[in-house]
């Protein structure tokens, strides 16, 4: 279920590349057309047989992958708000995807390509658009031009590159997307492919004859599902159905449109312009521009309302969400207006007040991650966050050195299934120390642990919880590691 | 969990991906035509007379037109409809007055038909009127033909080819 934008995009070069080599041998004319796929297919079957087949099963992947990439948006409610604009750039390539493969079935000019092109002219030429109906350029075959094969062979190399500039704008307002799925992943895909093309390789069906109508026809059902409905389905109920599908899943943004948090707010007296927020964000929300106010410092985060999601991801990238401070006001760089970082602490004081014994934990709580009504005890403590990667890992710290808890678990979405995108992998590499702010040395690692296990992981959840604290160091380590704390602490002070 | 059945696991899944596509990339069959069955594909566009005849411009009213829209007719737009008939086996199957295309009926008639008929000899018998006149057709073909399993019989109309052709 993950990497779905990936894998489209590994299927996408796949097609493309096949594609490319196919089209070499490819005849454009009405009567060559079908014999120089045959030609691929039997003679050369080693290198452009396999080509084809790949390009045929690529294409039918990408349909599934597409598929499931919007159904899964769409559940994980990752459509409204401001990711509208990935969503709606999403529909017209889903569109061309399905027009690209069409008219390519159609380039073959076997028996489904004519029934392709047959149902396809009749239900467009129940729009008023034409000045003579296009269907009946297949009333017989000497009414068959080459020419149609040239139009047909354009627009199924211009389809698929308007489709990736859509691409291009859909990942617009997506920052560091991935579009190339891990290597063990591509690799067992392409396996999967060259498998199949080997074993079951894609054939023609018998050549169209335009002066018989076909019997059977082998439908690709990942294309063609709809094809028998077009043709037994009056026109105006198909063209209805279409127009208001399209309109729909356009306007499922704003139907209703989400009650979202307010976005994140900078505080310039509070911000060095370091640029962590806007390297973390995970939706190309913030923009670094030069200083408005006085300070000596370069540059400052803008915001932008209408792409942040308000995952507080930027908060928790903030060197100055920092729970130590308490002379001055807990108020970071930038934070949520409806979910700040001084809440936070205030939420992490609260839970702690509770617990008791020598295996106290913390469970910091992605908003999306498992339901942990009634985890709470007089062992554990609980505090939410909008997104984990909004917990500032000086937070980690804070809960260890203040004696607030013995253990400190971090939960949330599943791991590479982040809601807010990035916010477990810029967690992780925190932690690990490889990306700012990290988690400090000082910290002892036993004492922390992480749980991506996804809204439905509660059950998982209690047996991690559990063993976890039995595996929590003994108190003395910790006493030991406070000690040390308090030299370091000491020589800090003594260095300023 | 041991590798092992973590790969096997794997591979099962792949697997299952491979059969799934391979199959349903061209299987289950769709019976799109039925078995012993041909068919008659009724398929023309043609312009009818205009509804109000031309009339011819004296010389003077030329003379008055700007020199690039001079012309010897001053004719209207629009046209009347096509009336077709398609008689099967002395049986009407298909009568209809056909309207002319376009915003002022200026365009051409068209017709678009797919019948379906069962194998063996039929008598086809296609009229068309294209003029004025108030009964009668001014083009009709009859054929006697036979239909074979999913023959395909194409009726085209080109007045400069002598009326409807059977292909």
């Amino acid at each position: 279920m993950l990497n779905l934008g990936a894998l489209g995009f590994f299927f996408y070069w796949i097609i493309t590349v096949s594609g490319i080599y196919v089209y070499i041998f490819f005849d454009t004319g009405v009567t060559n057309a079908y014999a120089s796929i045959e030609y691929m297919t039997h003679e050369q079957w080693y290198l452009a047989g396999i080509m084809r087949s790949l390009h045929r099963y690529a294409s039918d992947l990408l349909v599934i992958v597409v598929m499931i990439h919007m159904l899964r948006e769409f559940a994980r409610d990752r459509y409204r708000g401001a990711r509208w604009f990935s969503w709606v750039t999403g529909v017209p390539v889903m569109v061309m995807i399905f027009a690209a493969g069409i008219s390519g079935y159609w380039l073959v000019w076997d028996m489904l390509a004519q029934y392709v092109a047959i149902v396809s002219t009749e239900w467009f030429d129940l729009l008023p658009i034409f000045g003579e109906p296009i269907a009946r350029n297949f009333l017989s075959p000497d009414a068959l031009e080459s020419r149609f094969f040239t139009l047909m062979i354009f627009m199924h190399i211009a389809i698929p590159l308007i489709a990736l500039a859509i691409l291009w704008m859909h990942l617009q307002r997506v920052s560091k997307p991935v579009i190339n799925p891990p290597r063990g992943l591509a690799i067992s895909v392409f396996a999967l492919l060259m498998a199949l093309s080997l074993f079951y390789p894609a054939y023609s069906q018998p050549p169209a004859d335009l002066a018989k109508v076909p019997g059977n026809v082998g439908l690709d059902w990942f294309y063609l599902p709809l094809y028998p409905l077009l043709e037994t389905l009056p026109g105006s109920v198909t063209w209805g159905m279409g127009i208001c599908f399209l309109v729909i899943l356009i306007a499922i943004p704003w139907l209703p449109p989400l009650k979202q948090a307010r976005p994140a707010v900078v505080d310039l007296e509070n911000c060095n312009g370091c640029g962590r927020c806007f390297d973390d964000c995970p939706y190309d929300a913030i923009d670094m521009v030069g200083r408005s106010d006085s300070r000596v410092f370069e540059r400052e985060p803008v915001v932008d309302p209408n792409k942040c999601v308000a995952c507080g991801i930027c908060a928790g990238a903030c060197p100055t969400s920092m729970p130590f401070r308490k002379m001055s006001k807990l108020s970071p760089g930038i934070d949520l207006p409806d979910s700040t970082i001084a809440s936070l602490r205030d939420q992490t004081e609260l839970a702690a007040r509770g617990l008791v014994g020598s295996r106290r934990i913390m469970v910091f709580n992605c908003g999306h991650g498992p339901d942990l009504t009634g985890i709470s005890s007089n062992t554990v403590g609980v505090v939410s966050l909008v997104c984990i990667g909004q917990l500032p890992p000086a937070f980690i710290d804070y809960v260890l050195s203040r004696d607030l808890a013995d253990g400190v678990m971090l939960t949330g979405c599943l791991e590479n299934s982040c809601d807010s995108r990035l916010g477990i992998k810029w967690t992780i590499d925190r932690l690990a120390g490889q990306r700012d702010p990290h988690l400090r040395g000082r910290v002892e690692r036993a004492r922390v642990e992480t749980f991506w296990a996804g809204s439905t992981g509660k059950a998982q959840l209690g047996a991690a919880l559990k063993k976890f604290s039995d595996g929590l160091p003994a108190a003395a380590s910790r006493s030991n590691s406070k000690t040390e704390q308090t030299h370091t602490a000491s020589k800090g002070k003594m260095d300023a | 969990m041991p590798d092992i059945f973590r790969y096997a696991g794997q591979f099962l899944f792949f697997a299952i991906i491979a059969v799934f596509v391979g199959y349903f990339s061209n299987q289950p069959v769709y019976r799109q035509f039925p078995d012993g069955m041909a068919q008659i594909k009724l398929g023309f566009a043609h312009g009818a007379s205009r509804k109000v005849d031309c009339r011819k411009l004296t010389a003077k009213e030329i003379a008055k037109l700007p020199a690039n829209q001079r012309r010897p007719n001053n004719c209207t737009r629009e046209r009347i409809p096509l009336y077709i008939q398609l008689i099967l086996d002395g049986k009407v199957i298909y009568d209809e007055l056909l309207v002319a295309t376009g915003l002022f009926n200026d365009g051409p008639g068209q017709v678009y038909k797919k019948i379906t008929v069962p194998v063996g000899t039929h008598t086809i018998t296609v009229r068309l009127r294209d003029t004025k006149r108030s009964s009668g057709f001014d083009y009709e073909t009859t054929r006697q033909m036979v239909f074979e399993p999913n023959q395909n019989i194409a009726i085209d109309f080109k007045a400069d080819a002598g009326g409807f052709l059977f292909r």
